[in-house]
Order: structure tokens, then C-alpha cells, then sequence
């Protein structure tokens, strides 16, 4: 557990942190050019582009990624799987973090940050779809920061208020469930409004459901992946009851993962059969189209499948690192590849490298904040004064 | 008891049948703009590219000088858009192929009425008057540029320089003119009959006369009066509009209605979820009782077959020391009677 001591001693250089020292440096100096210089300084964007990397992948990729607090909560205190149990709380801290990161990187793309409580402070406007997503993120922030404050709670030795928050876990989990319900959706329904920039074969009536569903893919690959990576880096701070659960975690996940990923390939034909989109299929927009239906839908499922059935956890694991890498292909799909595919390539859009820089940026704030905290709070054990037996 | 079928499906959609699809937004009404509300017409086979649209604008709106000044034409042979310094600006098509002269043509907001930015912004910075005009409001705006992704005819632009206080910048119909009783900048200056300014009505009436007057003059298509829904510009002209680069395939949908449906399911997440949720989770509870009554039910039969095991084991022991014990009691009345009759006999 945590002693100052152990900070004393452990040198300060070890490469991750100089790596990740060198990347929030270089995220300070982009910061300081964005604010002073604005979006022209250090973007690509344009009149025609108006959302780029920021958007593409800070939050549409950050909010998707980020759905695993929903679905692991929902796991075990709805449907009752406690043998997951441990995977909760990893599960909703990378869930707290990854909403955080969104309102952080949405500070640096929205022109006047500080108004962005209007829309609920000022004036509403409660036609936009945007709204709604606002409206939802924000309180699905507020609800994740209760939910994982159990953790910080046994860390500082808050009692009272621990009990007060274990007591409430029913009512947090239904309501993180419709919130990301709803937001989750509505990201994809933000694109319902364009139907004139959007490529037929992403455009479609069903984007709202083909974002939720995948949201629920995304969050059950990303407690794969993250598990994964937690113990190759914290396996010292697991106890034995995370230890013994995560190959549960594994099996149980990729199994929901494959019947999902199933259930999502069966909806996305089905909206191209909806439209009648079949004949844009043969064209260049339909092949990039079959790369992200077959190799990143079809395919991971059954990875999945394959692993579950075989006992094989090395391939469970590569099949959810490739569907993360999936959702990020669509949602960059959606917002960025077949966004505005009727413009000439002059006037395509292409991130700049400070962009990209800064979503790095982003991401190694969350890995710094995860890091920190796993090691500091009870995470991925848990705290001796509060056991629960589990059955 | 008869149910019509009108009855019948209405009773489908309160079930919940038309949350499920962009259905719920198609109910037939169409918002035909405010009565009374103004308009221009754009006759591109008037237009002679001059730019003087462009320059009454600037002036009017107090725009940042050009870069290239009004009088220079040479700017017409690269395509523009319009930009957060311009809120309007003329193209002019290649003179090649079937056209034998360029065409000119004059783009700025088509002022909807029924506006994607207005319905896409979260703080509702955009208005449509009942002028016809559609105004934006910086002093709420945030920044988010949604506006811009929604909008079909990519008018709103953005000043993406100031790091602070970027607004979203676009046409406004000269609003505080046209309140006053005077013409938008552009129309004032426009030394030809290209725009004309007047009631939509009234508008809509002029751009159909000149089609039936000179059939061979213009495409038979007043552009603007059906897209998205309708807007309070609209035009004329010579060519079919796709080769102006206007899009036509863009419908007859106001973009409200597009987004209306999938925001319709959010009562119906919200009063659903929970009762659905709260329904699994007593389910998953139950059924964790019952595991865990079989669980007391098997315990409480295996002490009940133990002690039923024992007590037979105890019952065959005594039945067994019973039967010892009467048969040494036989036994030993048997060797007494033997004994005495061996005595009755002895004696």
C-alpha cells in the first residue's frame, strides 16, 4: 500500500515517467498556443470541417471506451453476476477518468469553455441533440464520481460516508444504465441531422441503436484490454480474490462480447438493407465499408468465439484489443473518413500534428491519474476493514 | 367491442411502436413560414457577377476590409465559400462545355424556415423572426459548432483565430435594416434585377410568372421552395442547379424533423429502463434465494438422513442386545428345566 517512504527511495526516472513527463510538457505548450492563438493556431479545421480529431476521438472514441463502468455495474449489481465483482471498481474508475478526459478535451475544442453550463444554466435548447448528449454526460459524470467514491473513501477512512454511498449502489447503477443509454446513442444521433454529409452506407435512421450497441461492445473489450494491462503493470496490488476472478472476467466478458458483436453485424446488414444502400457496396467508400463490417465486426466476434470455446485467453485478449481498435475505426468512420465524402480532397480534412499531440496528451493525463490512483486507493484489492464475503 | 383501424394504430404508437423509429417525428405538418415573412429572390440569369452584392454587405455589416478590393473580378475564377470575414460571395461557373457564357450566382444563408442551426443548438443562439430572418446570438453561444455540421447549405462559419471569443459568423438578413423598413445590403446595392426583395408569397408568385413567361429562359425549378422544408431565398435558374454545385438531392425534410424521433425515446429510456432494470434485478435476487433455499434445504436433508441413519444403526443394536439377551434368557431357563428334570430323573 501507499507509504512515502517508498516514493523517496523509487528514483524518480524511470522511463515512464520521463516518457510521459516529455508528452503533458509537450501537452502544456500546445494548451498555452490553443488559448492564446485559438483552434486556427493549432487545428486543421475549416468552415467545411468543423469537427476534427478532437471530437472523432476525444469524445466520441473517449465516451464509447469509456462504457465500461456502465456495463460491468450493471453485470453485477442488475443481473447478478457477482462472480465479476472485482471487476467493478477498475471498471468504473477508467469510466470516471475517460468522462473526465471528455469535458477536459472538450475545454480545448469548444470556442468559450466556461459557458458550457449554459445550455442548463442560461438558456436551453432542448431541440439539439446535443443537449441531450450534454445533459446525460454531465450527470453520468456526477454519477460515476459517486460511484467510485467508495474507493477514495475507505483510502481517506470516510466510514459513515462510504456506507451512505455502498447503500445507494442500486439507484447509481440503474441510473448510470439509462444515462449512457441515452448519451451513448445520442452521439450517433448527432449525425442524423446531416444526412446530406454523411455516407449513405454510415447514415442511417438506426445510427442512435448502432452506437449503443456498440458502446456495450466497447465496454466489455475494454475490461479485457484494461485487466490485461493492469495486471502485466499493478499484478502486486491485485489480491487474491481479483486475481482468482480475472480469468472469470475474461471468459464471462468475451463470451457477452461475441453475442453482442453478433447482434450488432446482424443490425448493421440490416440497415444497409433498410436504405437500400447494397449498390454502394462496389464502390471505393463500400470497400473501406466491408473492412470495418467484416474485419472489425465479423471477425472479432468470432475471435471471441473461437477463444471462449477453446479455453484460449491469449486470443480472448488479442480479440479485445482489435475490437477497441474497431470502435475507433467507426467512430472515426462516422465523424471524420465518410463525414462531408462529398467534399473534393482539397477540401478534406487531415489533423494537424499538434491534434493529434494533444489527444496524446489527454490520454497520458488518464494513464498518469489511473497510475496514481490503483496505487494509492484500493482498486484492485480490497480494503481489509471492508470485506464483503462473496459466494 | 369494435376497435377502428385508426384507433388501433394509434393505440400501436402509444405503445411505444413509433419510439422505435424516425416515425415519430413524421407527423403531417408543414411549417410554411411566418405570415407575411420577407424573402429575396435570386435570379441568377440576371446576375453579372460584379460583386457589388458583396461590397454593400461589407459596408453594411461592418465587416473587416478585403483582401482583394470589390473591383477585382479576377477573384470570380476560384471557387469560394463564404468565410468569417464574408458573409456572401459570387461564383462563377467554367465557361466551358454546353454554356456558352459563365454563369454568375450569389451564395449566402438561405435563412430556412425551419432552420438545422437553430435546432441543433443547445442554447438556442439561433432564431427564425417572423421577419424571415435567422439570427445568432453570441452572447450565449459556446462555441461548439454544431451549427456548422448541420447545416445543409455550409453557410455558418466560425473565427477560428480568436482564442477566446470566436463567434459563428453568417448572413443575417440585414435584420436590423430590414426592421426599419430598409433592404438587406445586398439587394440595395445590386445594380441589375438579380435579387429582388419582397413577401415570400409575393416572391414565390414573381419566380413562377417568369417561368411561364419564358419557358426557355429558366430550369422549371424555384430552388428553395420545397428544400429542407423551404427557406426565404430563393432562386432561378438557367441551368439545372446540381451544375451551379447547389445540392438537389437534399429533400423536402425541415432538419428538425430528422433529429425529432430519436430525441422522442427519451421518456420512453427513461420511464422504461428502470422498471425493466428493477424487474431483472429482483429476478436475478429471487433466484439467488432460491440457490441459496436449495442450499438450507440440501443441509437441512442430509442431517435429517444422518440422524435417520443413526437411529436405525441404534435400533438394530438394541434389537440385536434384546435378542442376545432373551436368547441367554431362554438359554438359561432351557439349562434350568434341563437341570431340574435331570434331578426329577437322578432322583
Amino acid at each position: 500500500m501507499f507509504k512515502l517512504s517508498d516514493v523517496i527511495n523509487r528514483s524518480l526516472l524511470t522511463p515512464f515517467n520521463i516518457i510521459a513527463g516529455i508528452i503533458l510538457f509537450i501537452g502544456l505548450i500546445i494548451t498555452a498556443l490553443r488559448f492564446t492563438g485559438g483552434l486556427a493556431a493549432v487545428t486543421n479545421l475549416s468552415d467545411y470541417n468543423p469537427w476534427g480529431l478532437w471530437i472523432g476521438f476525444d469524445l466520441l472514441c473517449g465516451v464509447a471506451l469509456a462504457a465500461g463502468g456502465y456495463v460491468t455495474s450493471a453485470a453485477v449489481y442488475i443481473f447478478g453476476m457477482k462472480k465479476y465483482h472485482s471487476a467493478v471498481r477498475p471498471a468504473i474508475l477508467t469510466g470516471f477518468l475517460g468522462y473526465a478526459l471528455v469535458v477536459l478535451a472538450l475545454n480545448y475544442d469548444v470556442g468559450r469553455p466556461w459557458r458550457l453550463p449554459y445550455p442548463f444554466a442560461v438558456q436551453a435548447g432542448t431541440t439539439s441533440v446535443l443537449f441531450e448528449v450534454g445533459a446525460c454526460v454531465l450527470l453520468y459524470l456526477v454519477v460515476l464520481f459517486i460511484e467510485f467514491t467508495p474507493a477514495a473513501s475507505e483510502w481517506l477512512g470516510l466510514k459513515r460516508a462510504r456506507n451512505l454511498v455502498v447503500r445507494l449502489t442500486m439507484l447509481l447503477t440503474i441510473l448510470g444504465v439509462i444515462l449512457s443509454t441515452l448519451h451513448q446513442s445520442s452521439l450517433g444521433a448527432l449525425f442524423l441531422i446531416a444526412p446530406s454529409k454523411l455516407h449513405p452506407l454510415w447514415y442511417s435512421q438506426y445510427i442512435p441503436v448502432f452506437f449503443f450497441i456498440s458502446s456495450i461492445i466497447a465496454g466489455l473489450s475494454m475490461v479485457i484490454f484494461e485487466g490485461t494491462l493492469t495486471h502485466r503493470y499493478f499484478a502486486e496490488k491485485m489480491d487474491e480474490a481479483h486475481l482468482r476472478e480475472k480469468e472469470d472476467v475474461v471468459f464471462g466478458f468475451g463470451k457477452a462480447a461475441s453475442f453482442v458483436l453478433a447482434a450488432y453485424f446482424a443490425v448493421k446488414v440490416f440497415g444497409i438493407a433498410m436504405d437500400d444502400n447494397w449498390r454502394y457496396l462496389s464502390t471505393s467508400y463500400g470497400a473501406w465499408f466491408l473492412v470495418e463490417l467484416l474485419g472489425f465486426v465479423a471477425l472479432p466476434c468470432l475471435l471471441y468465439a473461437a477463444g471462449v470455446r477453446e479455453k484460449n485467453i491469449r486470443l480472448i485478449k488479442w480479440a479485445a484489443a482489435w475490437t477497441v481498435l474497431g470502435i475507433v475505426v467507426n467512430r472515426f468512420n462516422v465523424c471524420l473518413v465518410a463525414f462531408n465524402w462529398h467534399l473534393p480532397s482539397s477540401e478534406r480534412y487531415f489533423p494537424s500534428w499538434m491534434e493529434i499531440g494533444l489527444s496524446i496528451f489527454i490520454v497520458t493525463v488518464g494513464v498518469v491519474a489511473f497510475k496514481f490512483i490503483v496505487t494509492t486507493m484500493p482498486v484492485l484489492y480490497e480494503h481489509p476493514s471492508y470485506k464483503t464475503p462473496h459466494p | 367491442m369494435s376497435v377502428s383501424r385508426r384507433g388501433f394504430l394509434a393505440w400501436m404508437g402509444a405503445a411505444g411502436i413509433t419510439a422505435l423509429g424516425s416515425q415519430a417525428g413524421a407527423t403531417p405538418r408543414h411549417f410554411k413560414g411566418y405570415p407575411q415573412s420577407l424573402c429575396v429572390l435570386h435570379d441568377i440569369t440576371l446576375c453579372i457577377g460584379c460583386r457589388s452584392c458583396e461590397a454593400g454587405c461589407n459596408k453594411v455589416n461592418e465587416l473587416p476590409p478585403p483582401a482583394v478590393p470589390f473591383t477585382d473580378l479576377s477573384v470570380l475564377d476560384k471557387k469560394r465559400r463564404t468565410t468569417a470575414k464574408t458573409y456572401t460571395v459570387v461564383n462563377k461557373t467554367a465557361a466551358s462545355g454546353q454554356e456558352k457564357k459563365p454563369i454568375f450566382f450569389k451564395t449566402q444563408c438561405n435563412h430556412c424556415l425551419e432552420p438545422a442551426c437553430a435546432s441543433a443548438c443547445f442554447v438556442r443562439a439561433f432564431t427564425k423572426t417572423k421577419e424571415g430572418s435567422v439570427t445568432y446570438d453570441a452572447s450565449v453561444c459556446v462555441g461548439c459548432r454544431y451549427c456548422m455540421i448541420a447545416c445543409p447549405f455550409e453557410i455558418p462559419t466560425y473565427e477560428y483565430e480568436e482564442p477566446l471569443t470566436p463567434r459563428i459568423m453568417k448572413c443575417t438578413f440585414c435584420h436590423p435594416r430590414v426592421t426599419k423598413g430598409l433592404l438587406p445590403g445586398c439587394v440595395e446595392a445590386c445594380p441589375t434585377e438579380a435579387l429582388s426583395f419582397g413577401k415570400r408569397e409575393d416572391m414565390l408568385k414573381l419566380a413562377r410568372e417568369r417561368i411561364n413567361k419564358y419557358p426557355g429562359r429558366y430550369v422549371d425549378h424555384i430552388y428553395g421552395e420545397t428544400e429542407m422544408g423551404g427557406t426565404s431565398w430563393l432562386y432561378l435558374s438557367g441551368v439545372p442547379f446540381r451544375n451551379l454545385g447547389m445540392r438537389e438531392d437534399l429533400g423536402t425534410t425541415p432538419a428538425p424533423e430528422l433529429t425529432s424521433g430519436a430525441l422522442a425515446t427519451v421518456p420512453m429510456v427513461a420511464a422504461l429502463w428502470p422498471v425493466l432494470l428493477t424487474g431483472i434485478y429482483a429476478l436475478s435476487k429471487r433466484r439467488e434465494k432460491i440457490l441459496s433455499g436449495d442450499k438450507q434445504n440440501a443441509l437441512a436433508q442430509a442431517v435429517a438422513e444422518a440422524n435417520a441413519k443413526s437411529q436405525a444403526a441404534l435400533t438394530a443394536a438394541m434389537d440385536k442386545a434384546k435378542r442376545e439377551k432373551e436368547e441367554a434368557v431362554q438359554k438359561a431357563v432351557k439349562a434350568a428345566l434341563e437341570q431340574s428334570a435331570k434331578k426329577t430323573q437322578e432322583q
